[in-house]
């Protein structure tokens, strides 16, 4: 992907097969002599666990699919027999149902990271793009995969998620018949679903290769938000990013495990433990905890259509933040004000959070408003303001300057 | 780079060793469970328990199949004609020699339980078919005699015996 | 007479509508937290407490309520009540299960190990019908299924402590929680007032009562011991290998740390050459 490399393989067969397909000279030029910048922080390490995680979840979901049944009278049944009878059944769902948790956690920290350090700015737009893209169908994988179970919280999300396209005006009803496969949710509904769960993760893999891709043309923003400009201000990926990463998964696996093996319904919701429902909803519909800031801004709007839209919108706009963002500055830490803006719109993310899994009454239902004119405030009032009123702080003339001082 | 030490070099190779060595257990004790799983779950393997049969209401020269383990048993009560055609033949002109005795319990002669499972690809066996009188396998033309032996054919083995045994003479434990 | 039971009934239904759901009403008072063998991260099972509440289960609950994903086999399986696999086939024994014999014709059999413990009615439309028009939920995963709102800032401390037994507390503060009604409170006919039940109407009568269940290890023979004791054997239903669970937990988590030390120094050593 990137010509750092001058890789010949050391054996006669390496280097006849080389000759035909040279994908030792690309994983070496990729993963191997790859210059990163030497002032990455720990903050750099959680694109290799989302990789990570992306590789838990497709490896624990293809032995669960071995084992789940995609009809409404076994789904239930079926992932409890994983739970009892499968060997290590209970094991692999745990790993499963906790790892998507786990893979938001770690998602979300890349996201504010590259929010903090201007990652999405000139020339990585496209690869904030398509971070944007991975994000989206990391939700949609999320919300197809809380339905397989079919307990109450699966097929009442699954109404309510699908109902959003009855906003449509004109069509709507017919969309989410369509989408249904009947007129409410049913078995071709969970058929579907579960095709569609398989079948989303490997296209995150694909999306993840252009995202890598990307990275690879343009480099690795850093701490300091400058482009590397000589080797001094680099180090090859291996061993340097390999090992901090690894340090970094293998931690990451502590808060992992502590999920899986000590509380792993704590992340769940207990009446997705009582087999779907279709004549009784449950008192309180809340969404998995990682959705909880757009369902608090769809909840805000009192509008069916522009709830919808304003909560579409909400994620959409992210993938305009390389232009919204005026500032020639990148990293946060030369932007004194947009470095308390960052983390005034940090705390409404959390407060939005909070207020999504409160019911939608009272105060509650004020301050998501005032929360949600906040957040699109941020991207389309501050961001393209302080680009033009803040006075930054000088720039380090190099990545090595910043990180030796000025004894380099 | 400054030169380094041999001693250093030994702290440090001992280091990257003893991680390598600790990461690649912990990678091997992954692939415990994810192994583990495909094995019968805990209710195929209860469902595989023995079960019993009721031998009275099988007349002389008829066959039946029961399913142990999903895989069809087949139990035929022999007739005299029968018992005498598997006793009678030259050990070592069979494929896969075993006399008669070894293929039934003693003083249950009259009973033969085998797996109905051809020894060769895995078919069903028709009963009562073939050159000699035993079962013949439409799939591949393996003929078994009144024993369940191979007498002709692909099949590499005589009819397997399930384990049973006899909790009276009309009743049989399978498993 | 017909109308007002159906009308009785759909009262009662509409009352009790929340009774699916998992959350404790609003209002409503905390569960008190009770002592759980099974609590934090070396929790293990009170064999002769599951064994106890495995009797409430059978004498008291399972003459309204199924548990159908739990079978008799589970009762002698690692981690559980402890039942050799004899007793379990004994208990199993003691129960007749449909079936069909060689002629197609069905029969009733005794029970099998490998036979889910059977239901006390053969739908859920019957049970509701011999129930006052609701069905009596199945208990196979009550104790995970069932929870109470814990606020701010206890869901962030529960993470620290591993406080995750809602269920079984709130189970518990239902069984003991039935009271009479306060002055002003109209309770619908069929219903029981209950403290702790989302609306505070149960359809489900006080099903417990002191010396009901005839104990054979010298435990109390209380309202307040059966109520832990069935909770607890509710909870070994829903989370069966919930020791194996926490036992291989504590494993990987020394494996863990021990790899993180590891490659923390590893880490430093590769990097000490460029700082």
């Amino acid at each position: 992907m990137h010509g750092n490399s001058t890789y010949q393989p050391q054996s006669k067969i390496g280097q006849w097969f080389e000759k035909r397909l040279p994908i030792g000279g690309l994983i070496h030029s990729s993963f191997v002599a790859y210059p990163t910048p030497r002032n990455l922080n720990y903050w750099w390490t959680f694109g290799g666990i989302l990789s990570f995680m992306l590789g838990v979840q497709i490896i624990t979901g293809i032995v669960l699919a071995m084992h789940y049944t995609p009809h409404v009278d076994l789904a239930f049944k079926s992932v409890e027999s994983i739970m009892r009878d499968v060997n290590y059944g209970w094991l692999l769902r745990y790993l499963h149902s906790n790892g998507a948790s786990m893979f938001f956690i770690a998602v979300y920290i890349h996201i504010y990271r590259g929010m903090y350090y201007g990652s999405y700015k000139e020339p990585r737009e496209v690869l904030w793009i398509l971070g944007v893209i991975i994000y989206l169908l990391m939700m949609a994988t999320g919300f197809l995969g809380y339905t397989l179970p079919w307990g109450q919280m699966s097929f009442w999300g699954a109404t309510v998620i699908t109902n959003f396209f009855s906003a449509i005006p004109g069509v709507g009803e017919t969309v989410v018949t369509w989408l249904w496969g009947g007129y409410a949710v049913g078995n071709p509904t969970l058929n579907r679903f579960y095709s569609l769960h398989y079948l989303l993760p490997f296209v995150i893999a694909g999306v993840v290769v252009l995202h890598v891709w990307a990275l690879h043309v343009s480099g690795q923003n850093n701490p300091a938000g400058i482009e590397p400009k000589s080797e001094r201000d680099t180090v090859p990926f291996t061993p340097y990013a390999t090992v901090k990463d690894s340090f970094m998964m293998v931690a990451f696996c502590i808060l992992f495990a502590w999920f899986v093996f000590y509380m792993p319904n704590y992340l769940g919701h207990a009446d997705n433990y009582i087999v779907a429902n279709p004549a009784v909803t449950p008192a309180h519909i809340v969404p998995e905890w990682y959705y909880l800031p757009f369902y608090a801004i769809l909840r805000a709007v009192p509008d069916k259509l522009l709830g919808v839209l304003a909560m579409f919108g909400s994620i959409a706009i992210l993938a305009f933040l390389p232009w919204l963002d005026t500032s020639k500055v990148k990293s946060a830490r030369y932007r004194p004000l947009y470095k308390q803006f960052f983390w005034l719109f940090f705390a409404v993310c959390i407060g939005l959070g909070w207020l999504g899994a409160k019911p939608a009454e009272g105060i509650y239902v004020v301050l998501s408003r005032i929360l949600t004119i906040y957040y699109f405030a941020h991207f389309i009032v501050v961001l393209p303001l302080l680009g033009i009123f803040e006075k930054t702080k000088p720039l380090p003339n190099s990545i090595s300057e910043s990180v030796l001082g000025s004894k380099a | 780079m400054t030169t380094v030490s041999s001693a250093e070099h030994t702290r440090r190779d001992f280091l990257y060793i003893a991680t390598g060595a600790v990461a690649a257990v912990g990678g091997a004790a992954v692939l415990v469970p994810l192994i583990a799983q495909m094995n019968p779950d805990a209710s195929t393997i209860a469902a595989g328990a023995p079960i019993e049969v009721d031998l009275a209401p099988i007349a002389e020269g008829q066959i039946i199949k029961v399913f142990w383990r999903s895989k069809p048993i087949f139990i035929s009560h022999r007739s005299k004609k029968e018992i005498d055609a598997a006793k009678n033949v030259q050990l070592s002109t069979l494929p896969d020699p075993e006399p008669d005795s070894a293929r039934v319990k003693a003083g249950h002669e009259q009973w033969l339980v085998v797996i109905g499972i051809c020894t060769h690809l895995g078919c069903i066996p028709l009963a009562k078919q073939g050159e000699y009188d035993g079962w013949f396998c439409p799939c591949h033309g393996s003929a078994y005699d009144t024993a369940g032996r191979i007498r002709k054919g692909p099949a590499p083995t005589n009819l397997l015996l399930p384990p049973y045994k006899f909790l009276s003479d009309t009743k049989v434990q399978i498993g | 007479m017909t109308t007002q039971r159906i009308l009785i009934a759909l009262t009662l239904a509409a009352s009790l509508s929340a009774s699916g759901a998992a959350h404790a009403a609003e209002g409503a008072p905390v569960p008190p937290a009770q002592k759980w063998s099974f609590a934090g991260p070396f929790g293990k099972y009170d064999q002769g407490q599951l064994q106890r509440g495995f009797k409430i289960y059978k004498e008291v609950c399972a003459s309204c309520h199924a548990m159908s994903l739990v079978s008799f086999r589970n009762l002698a399986e690692p981690g559980g009540p402890g039942f050799s696999a004899a007793q379990a086939a004994a208990v199993a024994s003691e129960y007749k299960i449909k079936d069909l014999d060689d002629k197609g014709e069905v029969i009733e059999r005794p029970g099998r190990p490998a036979d889910a413990f059977p239901a006390p009615f053969a739908n859920d439309r019957a049970a509701a019908a011999a129930n006052g028009g609701v069905t009596p939920p199945d208990l196979s995963t009550m104790a995970k299924a069932r929870t109470y709102e814990r606020g701010f800032p206890w869901f962030v401390i529960d993470i620290f402590t591993q406080y995750q037994e809602q269920g079984p507390d709130y189970i518990t503060a239902l069984l003991l929680g039935y009271k009479n009604p306060p002055k002003d409170f109209v309770l619908p006919p069929g219903g029981n007032y209950n403290e702790y039940f989302p609306g505070h109407v149960i359809a489900m009568p006080p099903p417990l009562s002191d010396g009901q269940v005839t104990y054979d290890d010298g435990a109390p023979e209380t309202v307040a011991q059966y109520a832990k004791d069935v909770t607890a054997f509710m909870m070994w239903a829903a989370e069966p290998h919930l020791v194996q669970r926490k036992r291989i937990g504590f494993q990987v988590m020394i494996f863990l740390i021990v790899l993180s030390g590891l490659l923390y120094f590893t880490k430093k050593k590769v990097w000490s050459a460029v700082h």
